[in-house]
């Protein structure tokens, strides 16, 4: 593999950004049509990779590495592997999909693709990043543009918005570097040189009190960003207020970047933190799931619904790491790619009805089937993917998650609480998410019609080619689970090898 | 033809999207092609039907064939295969046959309906759905499907989504199933952390050797929630009754006898689980022996034609489940079979009905049988059937079940079931009374329905009457010789049983007649009489309203603390730190006081500090 | 004799009048003569050590002249900026100019 696919992957954008700058502003379509190729590019060759991928050798491929900073053993290097192979093609197809979804944005277009793909640069950069010094670079450059997004471009409290999701980010960036710069310092002295890499520093032997100590950093730096209780409240405000298209990236691929990081810089560099701190993090996805999906139901606010459903399908994944087992963990990363799809299909739908209607109040909708009916048969999908219905990806990552969890047999608080009874907590909100959403469902599209909203359109045209494709994403993974699975799988295997085989301790409870 | 049965769901499940997507614009197209796609399925059926019986595919020589769907090497592998035995092969024929009927009556009932194509969409899914149910080999697959039925179950419910109490019901009907699915996900969890797969003969392979009893108790009574849910057993009855806000055709097909069926045939599929539990079996038996009795006793007071049908569904079900808890497979399934026929012809008479008069209130209909006679004169033989009355289909299997309760020392069942029996009839001719005979009511246009709708009917009819003598106990190689559980047996009639089931049917139809049969007062004067009875009754025992009391007082209101707490109480954590942050900022702010000189002086004053403190070495040294 | 020492003594007091003249004046050209008082005893301290600890060089003399050229260049600057302010706001009293405070 001569050609470096992954480092196109994430250049593209950066292509499509440089081209708009050369583009006038009043050219509004020609923007959004350079944006959409630009995407459309990193689509295809992401869909490319995923499909050349080698399942039989397994591990990282498609590898490049330029030195960068030889002295502190910081290099280019990029690959990706069966856990983050699924996110580059998630986040290929919610950007692509994200830029038809803002496609009838007309204020300060220009900047606004120009940040946009930036932001999606930083993503790409930090699901390929094999060197933990550029996946740190790449997770700020995800983080900055975000500010500017909500500032600039959002709705609902804006300011006071981006301002909390970038103070919390940040903080918990801050978390995670010290945990980098403390693993770095820790290795180069065990190996005798500075590197970066993280297959190289997978490789130190950390001590039991280090292992707990960045862990815990990591847990919180990344933790942020899942987010896990209770440091969760800058999602459901961001995003309300973000446009559109970001609110799709953010809770579609924003959320994984935490994920993906407490697993790779965390679970696989420190298993025996890991197990340390798994019990927390189980106790603590309960109250994601359980707590955020009642919030869910309480909602008037159409955007603040799915925000918190984002709240409550994290935890799930949550309990996949937490399981630390091969299907938990599986389903984490399955439902890491179906929770970002499903939610991107929500706001891009969303944020359909909010700009023709100019309101997201539920109480004011009604029988709006009757006027858009693929918006509400969308929709439904949409909900019935968060509901965990069989044929759909979320419903194989839950169940699998479910299953990990299930079959994890520890005993915690001293043996009087089995770690099932967790998972069947975590279980029950399967029931609390029909609830919410199927009652969402009802109250804004099922009804008596609603003579008010006779203006609106159904979605037509370009509005459309989100909701087919991430439709048809949810339901190829659905009915066809091994095509993700396998994959998944591959980059799993070695991580639980290496879970199981450090030292069995006790957890934090 | 068994080698090929997996097509059986997948003509449904490719007419699905072509409705949806190519022929929704074509309404007679898509009437068609769903037709087409149901009659293959119900042409391989008889055909894999007519294999079992001929090729010897026993209960305890099943065909099998499967392929990995999902596999994790070394931890989970989950098929999608085909389990064909005879218990499949009936149910298969079952629910194609109906489903065909179903879908020829639709042309005429929908005809007119903005959403006919979608409508016939949504049957064939859900006949594809509940196919693919019926074929599974494993509790994956089959709990797949049974998501999906309901999933049909609730789109069809809410399928005239511009009222506001269908999609009420839909959700209604999608919740309360879900509760119950949960539990079931449990249950077959638990038996995949014990025995490691999914698969149903592995699993009753492995099963009775297991020792742990208490913890196969727990995944037993998991599992038996789900049959709770969606046969609609009580405590979780409350969403079928309301489902009849569905058109009736789904009633009839969904809602009466396929897939509300699929409990009970979950509990079929799973009987190896059951029958090693002797307790799990008596909480089964009396949770369906109560459920029979309360339906039915909500059934007697109810005006709504298509309610009073549904609380006996219910009320039928409750047989159905107690047959097998009281470890009678063959009767639970016989009864099965019956009910499919006929309670979906009540269910299509009925909507004969509704189509002709868009009335539901069978207090204002009456005399229908001058205009309506081939509704009518079906509908009057389901009842007989359903009412148990010799030698209809109902009869049969009713009385397998009352003896077998009988026959096992179950006193007490048999007493309520042959209570049910009475009541059963009873509610059934106070209906067929009240609605179809007496005088005409004025404003009444009451016409018989096209043939799409009459034809079915008569078919239905047909089966009502006949298919209760597979399993009579004088046929041998019946029924039980090839539906059953261990060992193939043969019941012996019973004839004090049968001779009092049919007394007790005979006397509730007389009771009817006497209260209902021509005008009288009595009926009022006794719900007068026995007023408190009579509103817990009709208020359904006043279930609903407890369930809506938890939901909007005990749930909804933990949501909105749980909503406040992380509203104030989180975030004003959070908050708090950046308003600290902001306010001591604000304070510390005014040390500058922008005046140069004070500016000056500070930092004069520092540099001194700064070179005594950097000189103090030098300084002491001098000094010393 | 002239000793180094009172050089120094010349140089302290003149440092003092120098650093009292910059806290304490209002007016801002007072203000910078204070500084070039300030910067003038550093001067002499500069030389006078010069002259008595190294004889033999001039490094002492050097700096003493970056420091008149820094002064100098210092003196154009303040005064540029004083003369501005003074101009736009016909004050140059020192307690008003406490405009970058917040």
């Amino acid at each position: 593999m001569n050609f470096p696919i992954l480092t196109a992957i994430m250049l593209a954008p950066v292509a499509g950004l440089l081209l708009i700058l050369l583009i006038p502003e009043r050219e509004q379509l020609t923007i959004k049509i350079t944006a959409a190729a630009a995407t459309f590019v990193s689509l295809v060759l992401a869909v490319l990779a995923y499909v050349q991928y080698d399942h039989a050798r397994g591990g990282l491929q498609f590898l490049q590495d330029i030195s960068w900073v030889p002295g502190f053993g910081i290099n280019y290097s990029v690959g990706v592997d069966g856990i983050s192979m699924p996110l580059v093609l998630l986040t290929a197809i919610v950007i692509f999909t994200g830029v038809f979804a803002s496609w009838d944005m007309t204020q300060r277009v220009k900047e606004f693709f120009i940040f946009l793909l930036m932001l999606v640069t930083g993503v790409f950069g930090v699901f390929i990043s094999r060197d933990l010094f550029f996946f740190y670079l790449f997770f700020e450059v995800a983080v900055i543009p975000m500010y500017l997004l909500i500032g600039i471009w959002g709705s609902t409290r804006k300011e006071y918005a981006a301002m909390k999701l970038t103070l919390y980010l940040l903080v918990g960036s801050a978390f995670a570097l010290i945990g980098i710069i403390a693993l770095f310092l820790y290795a180069s002295q065990q190996l005798g040189y500075a590197t970066f890499d993280i297959q190289t520093l997978a490789t130190v032997k950390y001590d039991l009190g280090f292992q707990k100590f960045v862990f815990f950093l990591m847990l919180i730096g990344f933790g942020v960003l899942v987010p896990i209780w209770p440091l969760h409240l800058w999602s459901p405000d961001g995003h309300v207020a973000a446009p559109t298209a970001v609110s799709m990236l953010h809770a579609g691929v924003l959320m994984k970047l935490g994920a993906y990081g407490l697993i790779r810089a965390g679970v696989f560099l420190f298993p025996e933190g890991a197990k340390f701190w798994a019990p927390l993090i189980a106790v603590l996805c309960i109250v994601n799931v359980v707590y955020g999906a009642m919030i869910a139901m309480v909602q008037r606010d159409l955007k603040f619904v799915i925000g918190y459903s984002s709240v409550s399908h994290m935890g799930y994944v949550l309990l996949g790491i937490a399981s630390l087992n091969i299907l938990g963990l599986d389903g984490a990363v399955s439902q890491m790619f179906a929770h970002g799809i499903m939610t991107a299909l929500f706001f891009a739908l969303v944020g359909n009805i909010y700009h023709k209607a100019h309101t997201r109040e539920i109480a004011s909708f009604g029988g709006l089937a009757h006027q858009m009916p693929r918006v509400a048969a969308g929709f439904l999908i949409g909900g019935l993917a968060s509901l965990g219905l069989p044929g759909l990806n979320n419903f194989v990552a839950e169940f699998l998650i479910f299953m990990g969890s299930f079959t994890r047999d520890q005993a915690l608080f001293g043996g009087i609480l089995p770690f099932r009874i967790l998972s069947i907590l975590a279980i029950s909100g399967i029931v609390i998410t029909a609830t919410y959403i199927l009652r969402v469902v009802m109250k804004t599209f099922f009804g008596p019609r609603k003579p008010e909203w006779d203006h609106l359109e159904d979605a037509r045209g370009v509005e459309m080619v989100p909701v087919v494709v991430l439709i048809a994403t949810l339901l190829l993974f659905g009915l066809l689970p091994s095509l993700q699975i396998d994959m998944i799988n591959n980059g799993i295997t070695p991580l639980v090898a290496k879970v199981e085989a450090a030292k069995a301790i006790g957890g934090i409870f | 033809m068994i080698n090929h049965a997996w097509l059986i769901p997948v003509f449904p499940a490719l007419a699905f999207p072509i409705i949806i997507f190519l022929t929704r614009r074509v309404r007679p197209l898509s009437a068609l092609v769903g037709i087409a796609a149901i009659g293959a399925s119900f042409v391989m059926a008889v055909g894999v039907l007519r294999e079992v019986l001929l090729n010897g595919v026993t209960m305890a020589h099943p065909v099998e064939y499967a392929s990995t769907w999902l596999g994790i090497p070394g931890l989970l592998k989950i098929e999608a295969g085909v389990l064909i035995d005879p218990l499949a092969a009936v149910m298969l024929l079952v629910v194609t046959l109906v489903a065909l009927l179903v879908e020829i009556y639709s042309v005429g009932y929908m005809h007119g309906d903005p959403g006919f194509s979608t409508f016939f969409g949504y049957l064939s899914l859900f006949s594809a759905s509940m196919l693919g149910l019926v074929l599974a080999n494993n509790y994956f697959m089959i709990f797949f499907f049974w998501e999906l039925v309901g999933l049909c179950s609730y789109l069809l419910i809410g399928f005239y989504y511009h009222k506001q109490s269908a999609a009420r019901a839909g959700l209604k009907a999608f919740v309360t199933n879900r509760v119950a699915d949960f539990g079931f996900m449990l249950g077959f969890f638990f038996l995949f952390a014990i025995f490691g797969t999914f698969n149903f003969r592995e699993l009753a392979a492995a099963i009775p050797s297991y020792q742990n009893t208490g913890f196969l108790a727990l995944a037993a009574a998991l599992v038996f929630i789900g049959p709770i849910g969606k046969s609609a057993q009580f405590p979780l009855h409350v969403w079928l009754p309301d489902a009849m806000e569905g058109p009736t055709p789904v009633s009839a097909l969904i809602h009466a006898a396929t897939m509300v069926a699929a409990g009970v045939y979950l509990l079929a599929r799973a009987f190896v689980l059951f029958a090693s539990l002797p307790g799990i079996m008596l909480l089964v038996a009396y949770v369906g022996g109560f459920t029979a009795l309360f339906a039915a006793t909500i059934a007697i007071t109810q005006r709504d034609i298509k309610r009073i049908l549904a609380y006996s569904t219910i009320s039928q079900l409750g047989y159905m489940v107690m047959a097998m808890g009281i470890g009678s497979m063959t009767a639970g399934m016989f009864h099965l079979m019956t009910h499919a026929f006929f309670k979906a012809l009540l269910f299509l008479g009925a909507g004969s009905v509704i189509h002709a008069l868009e009335e539901q209130d069978i207090f204002r209909m009456g005399g229908l049988y001058k205009d309506m006679k081939v509704t009518v004169s079906t509908f009057v033989i389901a009842a007989l059937a359903l009412a148990g009355v010799p030698p209809l289909a109902g009869f049969w299997s009713k009385d397998e079940i009352l003896a077998g309760a009988f026959d096992h020392g179950f006193t007490g069942l048999y007493i309520i079931g042959t209570l049910v029996a009475f009541l059963t009839a009873f509610y059934m001719f106070r209906l067929i009374f009240v609605a179809f005979f007496g005088d005409r009511r004025a404003g009444l246009h009451a016409h018989e329905s096209p043939l799409t709708m009459t034809v079915p009917l008569v078919i239905l009819a047909v089966l009502s009457v006949v298919s209760g003598f597979v399993g009579a106990p004088f046929v041998s190689h019946g029924f039980s010789s090839f539906v059953y559980y261990g060992e193939p047996h043969h019941i012996e009639p019973n004839y004090g049983v049968m001779l009092l089931s049919t007394i007790v049917a005979l006397a509730g139809i007389g009771l009817a007649w006497l209260l209902y049969g021509r005008p009288s007062d009595v009926p009022a004067r006794l719900a007068e009489r026995y007023r408190s009875i009579y509103k817990l009754l009709v208020n359904k025992y006043y279930i609903d309203e407890v369930y809506l009391w938890l939901f909007h007082r005990v749930g909804l209101g933990l949501a909105e603390a749980f909503n406040w707490h992380d509203r104030h109480v989180v975030d004003g954590v959070f908050d708090g730190v950046g308003d600290v942050t902001r306010l001591s900022g604000h304070k510390l702010r005014l040390l500058q006081t922008g005046n140069l000189q004070t500016y000056a002086l500070v930092i004069f004053t520092a540099v001194v500090i700064i070179a005594l403190w950097m000189a103090a070495p030098v300084l002491g040294g001098v000094i010393q | 004799m002239i000793t180094l020492n009172h050089y120094l003594a010349v140089g302290g007091l003149l440092f003092c009048i120098g650093l009292f003249g910059a806290l304490a004046k209002r007016n801002a050209i007072a203000v910078l003569m204070g500084i070039e008082l300030m910067l003038n005893a550093v001067n002499i301290n500069l030389v006078a050590f010069n002259h008595f600890l190294a004889p033999d060089q001039v490094t002492g003399q050097i700096f003493a002249i970056f420091v008149i050229v820094v002064a100098a260049a210092e003196v154009a600057v303040g005064l540029a900026l004083v003369l501005n302010i003074y101009r736009r706001r016909l004050d140059s009293n020192i307690d008003d100019l406490d405009w970058l405070k917040w």
